[in-house]
């Protein structure tokens, strides 16, 4: 791994904490802009209202958060799979 | 950018399915056309689909006081191209609808067109724009920070139409401000992410790269095509 890449592993890392750091303490921040954006609509328009809803809900935050993880499970370990896979073929065809 | 299930009025989403099915379509066609021709980029094509999952379940906290996701697009926008991307950008959002309540069905065509299209098609063109000036590196990390952040604008525009009240500049401030401002710090951190994985891209897999036309030989001068036989 170069320095560049260790460099920007810390600016991602940087950019997370910071907000953190500068909101620690007060209450009622980070919540998702997502769901700041239907508020947002229904500040618009009070007389909304959604026309469908969601075939299945997390019934709570844990088993949404568990989802959240397998998701970002299944797709790093898809990553981490071919990556791992093109080094150790590099490090054999490399020995011959 | 996920607009929730139920808030974007039917038409509206008719419309955005209509226009989104269109590119998905074409997406297949795409797609079948380069497993087809190039079975070899079936591992990237899985790569750039697994990245999309990963950055978009991770909700990181902005500057703003928000928290928001980013997107993962421009990675497949580069190497694929946006119709490609548009069909690895159903698959995610797909999941996400079904299984988190995260975006929706309804919404589905909306939310393709900004994740799915609109991000990709600007990521493309910056790279475009920039490949052959600079290092594809850097025009990568570009691609991928302007790819997350025209998702997040597209949104906007998208929520503005639908809700232009009391007209459709001022809903789209007000959305703008929402999305896309918190976005710009996560579309950084994206751009950096996007700009690691493909310098490993880059070292263990030029071949395909230099094949899909992303880079110059002049980057990886210990490749050529002709010589990295059929594998």
């Amino acid at each position: 791994m170069e320095t560049k890449h260790i460099l920007m592993f810390l600016g991602v890392i940087v950019l997370t904490v910071v907000p953190l750091i500068m909101y620690a303490g007060h209450e009622g921040y980070f919540e998702g802009a997502d769901d700041a954006a239907v508020g947002a609509i229904t500040h618009i328009e009070p007389n909304y209202k959604p026309w469908f809803k969601p075939i299945w809900e997390p019934p709570s935050g844990e088993i949404e958060s568990f989802l959240f993880a397998l998701q970002a499970a299944i797709g790093a370990i898809v990553i981490g799979y071919f990556i791992g896979y093109y080094k150790g073929k590099r490090e054999i065809v490399a020995q011959h | 950018m996920h607009i929730a299930e139920g808030y974007l009025p039917p038409m509206w989403c008719a419309f955005w399915y209509v226009l989104s099915g269109i590119v998905v379509a074409y997406g297949i066609v795409q797609l079948n056309k380069l497993i087809k021709e190039q079975p070899e980029v079936k591992p990237l094509i899985a790569l750039a689909g697994a990245y999309m999952f990963v950055l978009s379940s991770l909700k990181m906290p902005s500057v703003t006081g928000s928290c928001s996701h980013p997107c993962g697009n421009g990675l497949g926008a580069v190497l694929f191209g946006p119709a490609v991307t548009a069909v690895l950008g159903v698959i995610v959002l797909l999941f996400q609808a079904l299984f988190l309540a995260h975006g929706g069905i309804t919404t589905l065509g909306a939310n393709d067109f900004s994740m799915g299209i609109m991000g990709p098609f600007v990521g493309y063109l910056v790279f475009k724009a920039l490949r052959g000036k600079i290092n594809s590196t850097w025009a990568i990390m570009l691609a991928a920070i302007f790819a997350d952040w025209a998702t997040y604008v597209t949104t906007s525009v998208q929520l503005a139409l639908a809700y232009p009240i009391p007209s459709f500049s001022s809903a789209f401030t007000t959305f703008a401000t929402i999305f896309a401002i918190t976005q710009i710090p996560l579309a950084i951190a994206e751009g950096f992410l996007t700009a690691v994985l493909w310098d490993y891209l880059k070292k263990l897999r030029p071949d395909i790269l230099l094949k899909l036309g992303v880079i110059d030989e002049s980057e990886v001068p210990s490749v050529s095509i002709s010589s990295s036989g059929g594998e």
